[in-house]
């Protein structure tokens, strides 16, 4: 049994606005799922049917087995979701927070208490639990509506953009979390923008674009398809010209450092020979883009021309 | 959903909704008790005791059954108005949303969370007039009746006002342009004997008339209007709305894109 199917699933907005033409998606339970797209590519428009917020024009989604359509209330027990937009009342205490949204999904009180003492305690705010929500920071407000996600124990938890506006250390330190509960069989589906994020935690991936799925398959695969992977290399001393190095795409971005492109059949022990047969010594190096946003941009800007000229023209 | 379930739902949101209230307590429970004294001192006292009597009782005992209901429209009506826009506006309608809770649960325990307000501020006025004038009520269940429906109606007029306000502006509007001069000329102040044939049957067609001189039955034991009409009549409009509000919930109007 998948943790989440979608069959067709359509969805256009009063004005007319065409946001998923047709999706078709699968993610088996204890997946890592990421679900990456640019902005208006119909991400949060799924989330939201999958959710329940929003209406959905046509199609199927079936949650662990239940059908959102026939067996709303069971599909809707399985799932917890932290959406992208603060959404809890702000003059709120944190721990009233957890606890009624545990009471909305029929947790007697005392249950309700235990729990959000649980999460809130895993998520570092068991210290603010009597400080209104507005008071947090905005790290603290993320792992807020992580923990009022979780207090009913859902199997399948869905994640639109969750580390947005958090700083590096809390952002680590929630993907531990988040592994955490992946290795405990929750699955997980994210959207994010940082792709070094969907890299590191996650095991598939599907990439909408224009309210279509481009791409679906497991992340290893996916990276296997880029052909091209481009290196900034730090000289040791200044140049002023690139070198003409064989079967490599090599630009001066400064007179300290090279931009090169290295092809997948080419290796890196060719390039550094290449480079050092010309007296390039090289101090370090580093990858221009992440490897899955080098190989994101590309596949958005293939499925431009076609699917959306008006971007291409205003670009 | 088990009906434990459903039922611990429904109380969840009951409680929230109370604790919003008794939270800001100096907007919500505060004004109604200062507003209804200075009625009481000014209509009662002052300006009742050069009216005389009216229907019987002396002026200020004549006001006290309106006057308790009025506060007991305008709060039942805005707890839930201002409630549920507020969650719409900060989004926090998703928590409930996306939980398995139905929309019977969720419009229920609205509606009960706007009804103990409603009927908390009626309790804090009666006990407020009981400082100038002696209250025997005379019909205790039609009292009690009277005043559970009425505020289960103006929550549930609240709660449809909230799905379709998409800004302040919105909820504002009608309690101030609608609800307040109905209840105004809803006979609280005056019994219907005193209007022309004509003004008399214009004023029928306010639905405030029949609750208020309902409670004034129950409480003093005189109607300008027939009693037991009255509460069908409120009754009827009650399950209406409610089946409104479920149906708008249902589709998710005004809340979901």
């Amino acid at each position: 049994m998948s943790a989440l199917t979608l069959r067709n699933l359509t969805k256009t907005y009063a004005n007319g606005v065409e946001a998923l033409k047709g999706i078709d998606l699968t993610v088996e339970r204890g997946d890592f799922f990421a679900l990456l797209g640019p902005n208006g590519a119909g991400k949060s428009t799924t989330i939201g049917i999958v959710s329940s917020l929003v209406n959905k024009t046509g199609g199927e989604v079936t949650i662990l087995g239940h059908s959102l359509d026939q067996e709303r209330e069971l599909a809707k027990q399985k799932i917890g979701v932290v959406p992208q937009e603060f959404n809890f009342s702000q003059f709120e205490k944190v721990f009233d927070i957890v606890v009624t949204q545990a009471g909305f999904y029929g947790i007697p009180a005392p249950l309700a208490r235990q729990r959000a003492e649980k999460y809130l305690r895993k998520l570092g705010l068991w210290d603010k639990r009597k400080n209104q929500a507005r008071s947090l920071s905005g790290g603290m407000k993320r792992r807020l509506m992580i923990a009022r996600a979780l207090v009913h124990e859902p199997e399948l938890l869905i994640l639109d953009e969750p580390t947005a506006g958090v700083d590096i250390e809390l952002r680590r330190s929630m993907w531990d979390f988040l592994i955490g509960l992946n290795n405990e069989g929750r699955t997980i589906i994210l959207t994010t923008h940082y792709l070094e994020e969907a890299e590191s935690l996650c095991r598939r991936i599907a990439i909408i674009d224009h309210g279509r799925i481009v791409e679906n398959t497991d992340m290893k695969s996916l990276l296997e398809k880029l052909q091209v992977e481009t290196f900034i290399l730090d000289l040791a001393r200044p140049v002023d010209h690139a070198p003409e190095l064989p079967g490599f795409d090599v630009h001066l971005r400064d007179a300290g450092t090279l931009e090169v492109a290295v092809p997948k059949t080419q290796s890196l022990n060719q390039l550094f020979v290449a480079l050092a047969e010309q007296n390039f010594e090289v101090m370090s190096m580093r990858n221009k883009a992440n490897r899955l946003e080098e190989l994101f941009v590309r596949l958005v800007e293939q499925n431009l021309p076609e699917q959306n000229p008006q971007r291409e023209n205003a670009s | 959903m088990t009906l434990h379930q459903q039922w611990v739902a429904f109380l969840t949101i009951v409680t929230k909704e109370v604790r919003r209230f008794l939270r800001i307590w100096p907007q919500t429970l505060l004004p109604p008790a200062i507003t209804m004294t200075l009625y009481f001192v000014i209509f009662g006292n002052l300006v009742g005791s050069r009216i005389g009597e009216m229907g019987g009782f002396d002026y200020m005992q004549y006001i006290v059954p309106g006057l308790i209901m009025m506060s007991v429209i305008q709060n039942s009506y805005g707890n839930v108005v201002s409630s549920f826009f507020s969650t719409k506006f900060q989004h926090s309608i998703e928590e409930m949303l996306v939980s398995p809770m139905s929309p019977f649960v969720i419009l229920s325990g609205f509606v009960v969370g706007g009804m103990v307000r409603g009927i908390m501020v009626g309790g804090i006025v009666t006990t407020v007039s009981l400082f100038f004038t002696d209250l025997n009520v005379q019909h205790a269940w039609i009292t009690l009746l009277v005043v559970a429906m009425t505020s289960a109606l103006f929550a549930l007029g609240g709660f449809i006002n909230a799905i379709f306000a998409n800004n302040f502006d919105d909820i504002s509007i009608i309690p101030n342009f609608i609800l307040t001069p109905l209840t105004y000329l809803g006979g609280v102040f005056y019994s219907l004997d005193l209007l022309s044939e004509f003004w008399r049957t214009v004023t029928l067609v306010n639905p405030i008339v029949y609750m208020v001189n309902a409670f004034r039955y129950g409480v003093l034991g005189v109607s300008d209007v027939n009693v037991y009409a009255s509460l069908a009549a409120i009754f009827a409009f009650t399950v209406v709305f409610f089946l409104l509000a479920l149906w708008l919930l249902r589709r998710g109007t005004g809340i979901r894109g």
